[in-house]
């Protein structure tokens, strides 16, 4: 059966839907009309390529990592290369797609939210492109361990601004950053950073960045004249992985592998493996697994990776969990770092710390493959942001 | 079954035609479990017509700072959904003020949505006020709220249509709750009611016509309140009352201090 969710009111499965104050409502219908005419429209999807091609530096390489092959001496390992964006993440894919659609709709004002800041940095990068005035919410936490980023985004010209509430961090800087847009609603567009958020965003962010899994298929069909056997990606909102997979979800021989940061351990409560741990419940406008309480209050996700800190994950994920498409697994902060030191040494790449959780994941996947197999794992993002967590975790 | 509903409706019925109905919003828990209970006895004793008894959240996305407050509070005193119950339970043993639970649609959901909506009317709730659970959502509680006698109170704002008022009249019950301005709950400055808020106003006179209709967002004086709700049925406080509690807990007499200014609001400086 062809896959196509969401429904027309933003469901995949039961997840989902549009769970926000009236006052947004009206902002939800306008984006949701502005983006089903850029669908059929060639100038816009012309130039949302055209930046991709030439600003962003698309496409990106699909490397084949030979010396991590040899590592594990199973199947082929390659990498799909989204380091290689401008400004160092796949997060740029979203945020091009995403102002394109603002400018479209006559908007002059840009909020985002930001965990590791590499959301943060691809929106105030747009924003300086296109000359629009841009405020990014982020937790003062996150901006403490991720110094370097909060200082590209205020060179870039955007208006940081420190959240102090909660937990400091994601989850908190995405809270404020709605009570923004419901204050500002009429003239100010909210360019959300994963595939979470009420209906059309996890659709529309989803769309925005299916980029990576096209080009992947295209690419490994010319160097290996077949379709991938595994596709793993890291899973935090879950935006790079949701791009990656989705192109692939029809073609069932292709198995997918997200991988949650689990922290010090799935099994403690210093987590933020949401599918693992978490059940159903309602956070920034979708239903979707979340870590809460019993009694319904959210509770604070732990990873060292600042970009998979969410106590959410987006529906469309939750929904692939559930029907047994995609299969999730943690890994915890320490398998993770020992993953960035192994790549940075074998592969010559320095990975984020988010990607590097699913690096980690090889250990486990690897020794189950066969010579005759492709791997193919979203290398998310580089890891310079996270120069001062690692030097600190290795010293 | 009919009678339990008849608390909120009767309010407006019987309202004389020159009285505000007076609906003042506390979180459950705020500023201490122990209050909450004479608080509502005592908001009503000086004036409230209608309670609407927060359910405190740990990230209410729509309110501002003062409600962040209040609620993070609660929840750092440990209210659970069953302490707000047994509050409503103890209140009713005196009083018939027309209760109204109003929260975030997470910890409903996550105490079940059937359970919720039959304990709440065990304990002798009258209606529910979920802001996020718009009427793309509402199936989520509508049935189970309609089964207990829970009247479900949705919100208008200046950005919503007219077209839309016009159904969320039609799927309200109780009152229907305007937000005059865009943006989150608290006490805002301002003397003059603005033209745009005006146009709004007639413009949910226009279309909510089978429901009495409440304005909040922001008032905090009787001045305030008479002005904003000129051509409506009453007006709502909350941010304005933490403030209050905030500003005199737990000296001696902040429950004076409080009551006093409830009175004000209500009946104006005697």
């Amino acid at each position: 059966m062809k896959y196509t969710a969401p429904t027309k009111q933003g469901y995949f499965g039961k997840y989902g839907g549009k769970f926000v104050p009236e006052i947004l409502i009206p902002a939800l219908e306008e984006l949701e009309v502005a983006y089903e005419e850029t669908q059929g429209d060639p100038e816009f999807q012309k130039e949302y390529h055209a930046l991709l091609q030439e600003y962003v530096g698309r496409p990106t390489k699909l490397t084949f990592a030979d010396r991590l092959t040899d590592h594990y001496g199973k199947a082929k390992i390659y990498l799909k290369r989204e380091d290689l964006c401008h400004t160092g993440a796949h997060k740029i894919n979203n945020a091009i797609g995403q102002i394109l659609l603002a400018k479209k709709m006559g908007k002059k004002r840009i909020i985002a939210e930001t965990g590791a800041g590499q959301h943060g940095v691809a929106t105030a990068t747009v924003c300086a492109k296109f000359g629009l005035e841009c405020v990014v919410y982020m937790g003062a936490e996150d901006m403490e361990r991720q110094k370097l980023n909060v200082e590209r985004m205020k060179l870039l010209g955007t208006d940081v601004r420190p959240v102090s509430s909660g937990s400091k961090t994601l989850k908190d800087a995405t809270n404020e950053a709605i009570r923004d847009w419901v204050t500002n609603v009429e003239d100010t567009f909210y360019i959300i950073g994963s595939v979470v958020g009420p209906h059309p965003y996890p659709m529309m962010t989803r769309n925005f960045h299916r980029v990576i899994g096209d080009e992947t298929r295209r690419q490994l069909q010319e160097k290996e004249g077949r379709l991938p056997d595994y596709l793993m990606a890291c899973v935090g909102g879950g935006s790079n992985a949701i791009g990656f997979f989705y192109p692939f979800i029809d073609d069932e021989s292709v198995k997918m592998i997200g991988i949650e940061a689990a922290g010090l351990g799935s099994e403690t409560d210093q987590t933020a493996a949401t599918l693992t741990i978490g059940t159903p419940g309602i956070l920034h406008g979708s239903l979707s697994y979340l870590l809460h309480s019993n009694e319904g209050q959210i509770q604070l996700a732990h990873s060292i990776s600042a970009g998979l800190d969410y106590p959410g994950i987006g529906p469309e994920h939750a929904y692939l969990h559930d029907i047994k498409r995609v299969s999730y697994h943690g890994v915890t902060d320490d398998d993770a770092m020992a993953a960035v030191k192994r790549t940075s040494e074998l592969e010559g790449i320095i990975p984020a710390i988010e990607t590097a959780h699913a690096l980690a994941h090889l250990e486990t996947l690897m020794p189950s493959t066969k010579k005759d197999e492709v791997v193919v794992l979203n290398c998310s993002g580089r890891g310079d942001k996270d120069m001062t967590t690692i030097a600190n975790y290795f010293s | 079954m009919i009678a339990q509903k008849n608390r909120l409706n009767n309010v407006f019925e019987n309202r004389e035609s020159n009285d505000k109905i007076m609906s003042l919003f506390l979180s459950s828990g705020y500023p201490d479990l122990e209050s909450t209970v004479d608080l509502v006895l005592g908001f009503e004793e000086n004036g409230a017509d209608i309670i609407e008894l927060g359910m405190p959240f740990s990230d209410p996305l729509a309110d501002g700072p003062t409600i962040q407050f209040a609620s993070n509070t609660a929840i750092e005193n440990g209210i659970t959904m069953s302490r707000i119950f047994e509050m409503v339970r103890e209140i009713r043993k005196s009083s018939e003020i027309p209760i109204i639970l109003m929260g975030y649609i997470n910890p409903v959901y996550r105490y079940g949505v059937e359970k919720f909506c039959s304990d709440a009317h065990q304990a002798g709730v009258d209606g529910l006020i979920i802001p996020d659970a718009p009427l793309e959502e509402s199936s989520i509680i509508a049935e189970e709220a309609d089964k207990n006698d829970l009247s479900l109170i949705y919100l208008v704002a200046p950005n919503t249509t007219s077209e839309r008022m016009r159904v969320i009249d039609e799927r309200s019950d109780g009152f229907v709750y305007c937000v005059s301005v865009t943006g989150v709950t608290g006490a805002r400055d301002g003397d003059e009611i603005a033209e745009s808020v005006k146009r709004f106003i007639k413009r949910v006179n226009d279309n909510v016509t089978r429901n009495p209709k409440l304005v909040g967002f922001g008032i905090k004086s009787h001045k305030d309140a008479l002005r904003i709700s000129k051509e409506l049925d009453g007006f709502i406080v909350g941010s304005a009352l933490v403030e209050n509690i905030r500003a005199n807990y737990p000296e001696k007499g902040w429950k004076q201090k409080l009551y006093s200014f409830v009175k004000e609001l209500k009946f104006g400086i005697i």
